[in-house]
């Protein structure tokens, strides 16, 4: 539901970055998502293009990794992967007195650019 | 009403927050640069300086989120009627279009201020913020912000409040923090509400509802009552009366206290450990 808003904040995100690069565009823009961070990558996609049109990125193809829910249990001390977004209990022992270590990310993680320097560099 | 920001960026959790991490070409030359920055990172900001300006002035600022007509309004008048004498309270009030709930709470004599979002399904930070600035926090002791009737968007949002509280009516049904678990793992308390009907409902139990937000690895309380009907009201204020002399402690001792989810943002702020 609140996909464009995330969508629009993202864009502020890539255009601060691709200023701090000297970047002329923006090629790929790639997400970290956990299912517990209240984000539909599907509607994020949906999204995106709405976002960025007539910007850096109007261009760039959007990639999105899907996080795995992982738990540490706070009983038996035992690492798991949740089952589902709503059984966060130890896959070791059952207990439900788990600590999220990773599951809940929304990250801009990273960005391809076209910088004028790259040409530079690559022509020595 | 606003002074400086004063993010707490430290030498120890800068770096997440630079956003050139590493610099490389990819296959095609293109520049690849490493970035890893919260998409709330912009509320996740704000909500950090909205509790300042609570903290400052002593606040405890609480989030109650729930399903369209589950009670928040009820609980809080309810809340004003028997505690206004013992705690100053105001109230935000975040709806998609109507006065109704602000002027309900106006009506038991309690200063609201309406936000009114159009067609937003949640208030962020942001939001919040403005609505601070026609509050002067120096003449109140509790802030209650009634989120939008929704039980799936606001609990991603971090409004800069201290707790976030999530009702469940009986009328529900029992499953819902198993349905919505992002929701009712953001939870530091579960009200469940309208008890006074469970007489009338043969398959809502409330033993099933904690069952569902344990499995969530929630330890949150859970406490049923009846604005309404004015049953088990005692035990929520009891639990009022604790988080404000706890957050009183708090404070003096100069330390503040997250709602249970912090973005990942917030968490960086705080320098606690993230992600790998
Ligand atoms: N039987 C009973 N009805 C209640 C109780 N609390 C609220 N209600 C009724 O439920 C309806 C919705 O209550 P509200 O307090 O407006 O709910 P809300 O969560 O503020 O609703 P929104 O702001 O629209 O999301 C009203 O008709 C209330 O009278 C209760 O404890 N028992
Ligand atoms: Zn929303
Ligand atoms: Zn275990
Ligand atoms: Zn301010
Ligand atoms: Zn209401």
């Amino acid at each position: 539901m609140h996909e464009l808003s995330v969508c629009q904040s993202l864009l502020g995100q890539i255009e601060l970055t691709a200023r701090q690069h000297h970047a002329s565009r923006v090629h790929r823009v790639s997400l970290k998502i956990g299912p517990l961070s209240g984000v539909e990558p599907q509607l994020l996609q949906q999204a995106f293009p709405i976002a960025v049109a007539g910007s850096i990125a109007e261009t760039a193809t959007l990639d999105i990794e899907l996080l795995p829910i992982r738990l540490e249990c706070r009983q038996c001390g035992a690492e798991s992967e949740a089952a589902a977004a709503n059984q966060l209990i130890c896959g070791q022992c059952g207990h439900w007195q788990t600590r999220l270590l990773s599951g809940d990310e929304m990250l801009l993680a990273s960005l391809e650019l076209d910088r004028p320097t790259d040409e530079q560099t690559v022509n020595g | 009403m606003c002074d400086t920001c004063g993010c707490n960026v430290t030498n120890g959790n800068r770096h997440l927050l630079q956003p050139a991490g590493k610099l490389e070409k990819t296959a095609d030359g293109k520049s690849a640069v490493t970035v890893l920055q919260s998409l709330l990172s912009e509320n996740d900001h704000q909500a950090l300086h909205n509790r300042q300006h609570f903290d400052q002035h002593g606040v405890l600022a609480i989030n109650l989120m729930s399903s369209p007509g589950s009670g928040k309004t009820a609980l809080l008048e309810a809340t004003i009627d028997a505690l206004a004498g013992r705690y100053r309270i105001a109230v935000i009030e975040g709806d998609l279009e109507t006065e109704n709930d602000a002027e309900r709470i106006r009506a038991r004599g309690v200063t609201a201020i309406q936000i009114a979002t159009g067609s937003a399904c949640h208030l962020d930070a942001h939001m919040v913020h403005d609505a601070l600035h026609r509050l002067n926090l120096a003449d109140y002791d509790l802030v209650f912000i009634e989120n939008v009737g929704n039980l799936v968007c606001p609990a991603s949002f971090d409004l800069g409040h201290h707790h976030n509280i999530t009702l469940l009516s009986v009328t529900e049904g029992d499953d819902k923090p198993a349905k919505y678990p992002i929701m009712f793992r953001a939870a530091d308390l579960m009200l469940l509400t309208k008890t006074d009907l469970l007489a009338v409902l043969d398959d809502f139990e409330p033993q099933k509802a904690e069952q569902c937000l344990r499995q969530l690895a929630n330890p949150a309380p859970m406490l049923s009552l009846s604005a309404t009907r004015q049953q088990g009201l005692e035990a929520w204020f009891d639990w009022l009366d604790d988080a404000i002399a706890s957050h009183r402690q708090r404070l003096e001792q100069g330390e503040t206290v997250l709602p249970k989810i912090q973005s990942d943002g917030a968490r960086w702020h705080t320098g606690e450990a993230g992600h790998p």
